[in-house]
């Protein structure tokens, strides 16, 4: 057994296979989430018949209804590339978890440069959504992959300087090494040793940064213009049918669940949480990570449920006027602290 | 000058916030409609019903209704004199008064209009059709639905 896992490419199967299986289905029960807390947010019941209890299966079903649909490709479209480009989107979103710390051993590959890679593979899903507008042959599409490309391109900025903060703090790049940083006491009292997420460390504005900068790279309210519906039908989407549809479905709750994944791990400390022992880590380490990205999620959801969306102007001034100053100003202020102290 | 609540940046953002995280815990207003019931007002306007016995066959309703939805038909009965010697009466029979609740908007000129007090409002709604000819009551229906009629509210006093 233990020969066989040494094996390189048996190894890279089972980890491959388990991010195939692990990450949809995490997928699904967000929509499942999704679909349940707006209901009650808009006093409604939601979904109910599906499955017996609380409508569990609905997401199931939905699933299923949408890969039974006709894969409809426009007369005028790009062929190969209005087909390849929910597999970008998708495999985008999935590239990202290759660097995500599930507990001290349990991740794919602890690159040196884990943060820049995670936020240079969510990067891709950009162009995947590119070129679904513009091969789409539909002038929402075309709007909505534009608009798409102005809003990710703009909050990149805040987004990696979001992070930078953390990267000068944790002097290392590599996430695990993140999550031990923010293991490693700060100060002690007497003999207590206390530790803290990077989130009280005084990275508040860079969490509250990303997270911004993150709602608007996962395109949700009230960063959904790409998408907009009232404006542009659905945006890229407009086209897309079937198990195409489908997939970008699924890059939209997975792409939640591996921003919120990552923001847990630099600014929330991953799967550390102060009291559990550090051997209980191994096995307790997933569990702790989820709950925080389940947190991370909910609030996404909250924040799509209770505002309206912003107008492209508005958008793109919040992200160059307000966002990527402040987040300068905290790399300096980061910086000068991590000299001084 | 006081520090007023109002005036704080993004506290419009944090009481949206609070709004849809109370309506969250709150319970819903709406209802699974086939497995529970609504319970409607006792005085909400369901469907029509018809009191065979005070109708008169004026025709105001038939002619004040903004959607021409009731078709009556009917004819003049001679009855025998009230008293010996008298002239027979002629009393008019109701044959025919339906209502299409397919044209109906429920509008309630018709139950207004009625100088006889032969058409009521029920609060029952659950009589939906996979035809829509067979929304078309007859009379012999519209006068069941008088068994659902609730009684009419107390007088005011003076």
């Amino acid at each position: 057994m233990t020969a066989l896992l040494d094996n390189f490419w048996v190894l890279l199967a089972l980890k491959v296979l388990i991010i195939a299986a692990v990450v949809p289905g995490v997928a699904l029960v967000f929509i499942f989430a999704e679909l349940k807390i707006s209901a009650h947010m808009q006093s409604r019941i939601g979904p109910y018949f599906a499955g017996g209890r609380w409508g569990w299966a609905q997401p199931l079903a939905d699933g299923i209804k949408f890969m039974q649909k006709e894969d409809l490709v426009p007369e005028d479209a790009d062929r190969p590339v209005f087909k390849f480009a929910p597999m970008v989107v998708l495999m985008g979103t999935l590239a990202v978890f290759v660097i995500v710390p599930f507990s001290p051993k349990l991740i794919v590959r602890d690159l040196d440069i884990g943060v820049f890679y995670a936020l240079a593979a969510g990067s891709v899903t950009t162009i995947g959504v590119l070129m679904a507008g513009w091969s789409s042959a539909n002038k929402y599409s075309l709007m909505g992959g534009l608009r798409a490309a102005a809003q990710l391109i703009a909050y990149e900025l805040p987004l990696v300087l979001a992070v930078v903060g953390v990267v000068i703090q944790a002097g290392t790049m590599s996430m695990n090494g993140i999550v031990v940083a923010q293991i490693e006491p700060v100060f002690h009292i007497g003999e207590v040793a206390i530790r803290l997420p990077f989130l009280l460390q005084g990275q508040v504005i860079g969490f509250a940064i990303f997270m911004i900068a993150a709602l608007a790279e996962l395109n949700r309210t009230p960063f959904d213009m790409p998408i907009a519906e009232s404006e542009l039908v659905m945006g890229y989407l407009t086209e897309y049918s079937g198990i195409r549809f489908t997939m970008f479905f699924l890059a939209e709750y997975a792409g939640m669940f591996s921003m919120s994944a990552i923001a847990a791990t630099l600014f929330l400390g991953g799967y550390y949480l102060p009291g559990v022992p550090e051997g209980a880590l191994d096995v307790l380490g997933p569990l702790i990570l989820m709950a925080k990205v389940t947190l991370l999620v909910f609030i996404i959801i909250w924040l799509r449920w209770t505002f309206p969306r912003l107008r492209e102007d508005q958008l793109q001034s919040l992200a160059w006027r307000w966002l990527i100053p402040l987040a300068l100003a905290n790399i300096a202020v980061t910086a000068v602290a991590k000299v001084v102290l | 000058m006081a520090l007023r609540v109002s005036k704080v940046p993004g506290i419009g953002l944090m009481k949206g916030m609070w709004l849809t995280l109370r309506t969250l815990f709150k319970r819903p207003v709406t209802i699974n409609y086939p497995k529970e019931k609504e319970i409607p007002v006792p005085r909400a306007r369901g469907v029509i019903a018809l009191d065979t016995e005070a109708c008169t066959v004026c025709m105001l309703c038939a002619r004040e209704c903004p959607d021409w939805c009731i078709y009556i038909e009917g004819h003049k009965e001679l009855q025998p004199p009230s008293k010996p010697g008298g002239r027979p009466r002629s009393r008019a029979t109701l044959d025919r008064f339906d209502i299409d609740y397919a044209l109906c908007m429920y509008c309630g000129i018709c139950v207004e209009v009625c100088p006889f007090d032969a058409l009521f409002w029920s609060p029952e709604y659950e009589y939906s059709e996979g035809s829509i000819s067979a929304m078309l009551h007859d009379k012999e229906r519209l006068t069941d639905w008088l068994a659902t009629v609730p009684a009419p509210p107390p007088l005011e006093k003076n």
